[in-house]
Order: structure tokens, then C-alpha cells, then sequence
């Protein structure tokens, strides 16, 4: 087992600070935050999606881990307490750095809309690369991200998890200590 | 489990850390910083987790067949410690003390270091088990000196 890293130095406060960037992330899609900035993770995992870990998973919660995160698998069992699941169906919480077939994940029913997944997603940066367009809630003008490392076909696959609303998936968009969130509620063109 | 090993092999290697860590857990943060006085300074550590308190549920049974009930919930301090030269150490101890808790995952790293393990096994551990077991020797002949034996109880319990 290999826990060379700590987490957050004081977990009240940072998972506080964390909570509400995504809080303001998905309220507000389009702008991007700082999470996990004093945060040192093991390879593969940015800062921010650890610190998003590090906040919302716990031993009750069910993450799926990409094959590709095997090395900080240690790391993020040990701080967040979590037994990771086999399969990313049965996730509440999806930590990958490819988009996995949305259509696959849980989505909720529309009794309990949230008790859908959300994707903690890696990409490779804000502010370049492909252009979205959002609209939607919380936008009172349409609003522009810039994201780096998205399929081609991205706006086709998320138009198909918008038009299950109020039942589908929630994104998370990390880079380094950034995050931006895309909630299923918001339209995104090309 | 039973014990059904032969007596030449040796303990497995989770049975000497349950035991130290037993020991440590059981000490207080003065005994052991005492005893570590007298020891060469141990290397720096990170701490990865902790020291922080939470609480775990006691369960407990009444009588020899009763069903397991939650008895209450109890404080514990929890630390993990990592040595500046590699092995990571855990501790759980009952209370509020953190300076135990880090004390005590300190010298579980520390212990699982062959280069060290021997010397702080002879100098921390063995004194303190001694000094735990006399006192609980002590007690239990205390408690032995004021026990009545029931004949209606001893009847009672054969039937389970």
C-alpha cells in the first residue's frame, strides 16, 4: 500500500473551501474555480479532483476509478475511506480521464433525480481547445468555456444526457487546481 | 482462532505489530516519550492523517448467549505518521490524547524497520507490557480477593 501523501491539512476548512467551489461551479457552468491548490496528490490525480474526492466521498459513497488511476487508487482509498465498486454502473461518483459512455451511468428516476452519477473528469486544460456554448439555467446570457481534451462528438453525447432531465449525469471538469462543472441542466452547443 | 502453530515458528509478522501496537495504544504519551528519552532521536515524520478524534460504537453481549447490543460510543484519536525514510505507521487510541496517537504511529513506522525494530522493541515495548501486565495482575488479584462464588449462577450457565 502506498500512502505517501497526505490530504488536506486541516480537512474542516479545506473540504469547506472545496464544497463550495463546486458548489458555485455547477450553480454558475461555464466559470472556473480553484480547488485542492495546497493539495500534493500522487501521479495521475490533479489537485482538484482529489480535493473534490476528499469532500464528497466517504465509506457510504460508491467511486469507480479508472484503470488508468491505479496508482493513486492507495491514496484515495486511505483519506477518503472508500471501498472502490467494480463496475462504473453502480457509481454515485466516476473519477476517469476519458469520458465514459454517459448512457451507461446511473441517471437517477425521476422520483430521485440525485441519486444520479457524477463524473469527476479530467481534462487537459481551460481557456483553450474546443469552444462550448452554455445556456440554461443560471445563465442569464449564454455563457462560453473553453475546454481542452473533450471528444469531437461531445455536444451530441451530452445533448442525449440533457434531454433526460431532470434524471442524468453531472460533470466535473478538473485541470491542475481548476474546476468547471457542466450540470445536466445546462445546453451546450458547439 | 486457536493457536495451533508449533512452538519453533515464529510469530507471524501481524502478530508482533497487533501485539506493539496493543502495548502502545494502552500507553500513555509521557511513558513513552520517557522511555524514547533515552533512545537516539528517531528520523522526522510527515503526518498523513490526524491526529484527530471520532468515535466508534462499543458493542457488548449480556450473558453468555445474549444477542450483541451497542453499548455506547466511545472517543478514539487516530494518526498516521510516515518516517522521512519510508514505512507508514498507524494508530488508533481510546481517549482524547493526541500526542499519544502520533506518538504511538510514530513508533509503529519506526518498529517495522529492521534497523530499528530490536532496539526500541528491548527499550519501549518490553518495559511498557511489563509495567501493563503487572498492573492488570495487580487488579485482577484484587478482584480475585472479593469474588463469592454462586452455586445457582454456576448451574445457570451450563445449560448454554
Amino acid at each position: 500500500m502506498s500512502i505517501d501523501l497526505p490530504g488536506f491539512a486541516d480537512p474542516v476548512l479545506e473540504s469547506q473551501a472545496c464544497f463550495r467551489a463546486v458548489l458555485d461551479a455547477l450553480a454558475r457552468p461555464g466559470t472556473v474555480h480553484e480547488a485542492g491548490v495546497d493539495l500534493r496528490t500522487p501521479a495521475p490525480l490533479a489537485p482538484a479532483a482529489a480535493a473534490v474526492l476528499l469532500t464528497l466521498v466517504d465509506g457510504e459513497t460508491r467511486l469507480w476509478i479508472a484503470p488508468d488511476f491505479a496508482a493513486a487508487r492507495d491514496w484515495i482509498t486511505f483519506h477518503c475511506g472508500a471501498a472502490p465498486v467494480p463496475a462504473a454502473e453502480a457509481a454515485d461518483f466516476v473519477l476517469a480521464s476519458a469520458l465514459p459512455d454517459l448512457a451507461t451511468l446511473e441517471t437517477g428516476s425521476d422520483e430521485q433525480p440525485d441519486a444520479s452519477a457524477t463524473v469527476i473528469l479530467h481534462v487537459a486544460g481551460f481557456g483553450r481547445g474546443r469552444r462550448l456554448r452554455l445556456s440554461g439555467p443560471g445563465l442569464r446570457i449564454p455563457a462560453v468555456l473553453e475546454v481542452d481534451g473533450l471528444a469531437e462528438d461531445f455536444p451530441a453525447i451530452w445533448a442525449a444526457n440533457h434531454a433526460l432531465f431532470p434524471r442524468g449525469v453531472d460533470l466535473l471538469l478538473c485541470c491542475g487546481s481548476r474546476l468547471a462543472a457542466l450540470p445536466r441542466s445546462v445546453r451546450v452547443e458547439a | 482462532m486457536p493457536n495451533t502453530a508449533p512452538p519453533e515458528t515464529p510469530p507471524p509478522p501481524q502478530a508482533a505489530r497487533r501485539h506493539w501496537m496493543s502495548v502502545l495504544a494502552r500507553a500513555g504519551a509521557g511513558e513513552i516519550a520517557a522511555l524514547l528519552a533515552a533512545l537516539p532521536a528517531l528520523p522526522g515524520h510527515v503526518r498523513l492523517r490526524g491526529p484527530e478524534a471520532g468515535l466508534v460504537m462499543l458493542r457488548g453481549r449480556a450473558g453468555g448467549g445474549g444477542a450483541a447490543f451497542n453499548l455506547g460510543e466511545m472517543t478514539v484519536m487516530r494518526c498516521t505518521v510516515r518516517l522521512a525514510d519510508g514505512p507508514v505507521g498507524h494508530a488508533y487510541v481510546t481517549g482524547r490524547d493526541a500526542a499519544q496517537a502520533e506518538l504511538a504511529a510514530l513508533l509503529d513506522a519506526a518498529l517495522q524497520d529492521p534497523a530499528r525494530h530490536d532496539a526500541l522493541q528491548a527499550a519501549v515495548i518490553a518495559p511498557l507490557a511489563a509495567r501493563q501486565l503487572a498492573a492488570r495482575d495487580a487488579a485482577a488479584r484484587r478482584a480475585a480477593a472479593t469474588k463469592v462464588n454462586f452455586f445457582t449462577m454456576a448451574t445457570m450457565r451450563t445449560d448454554s
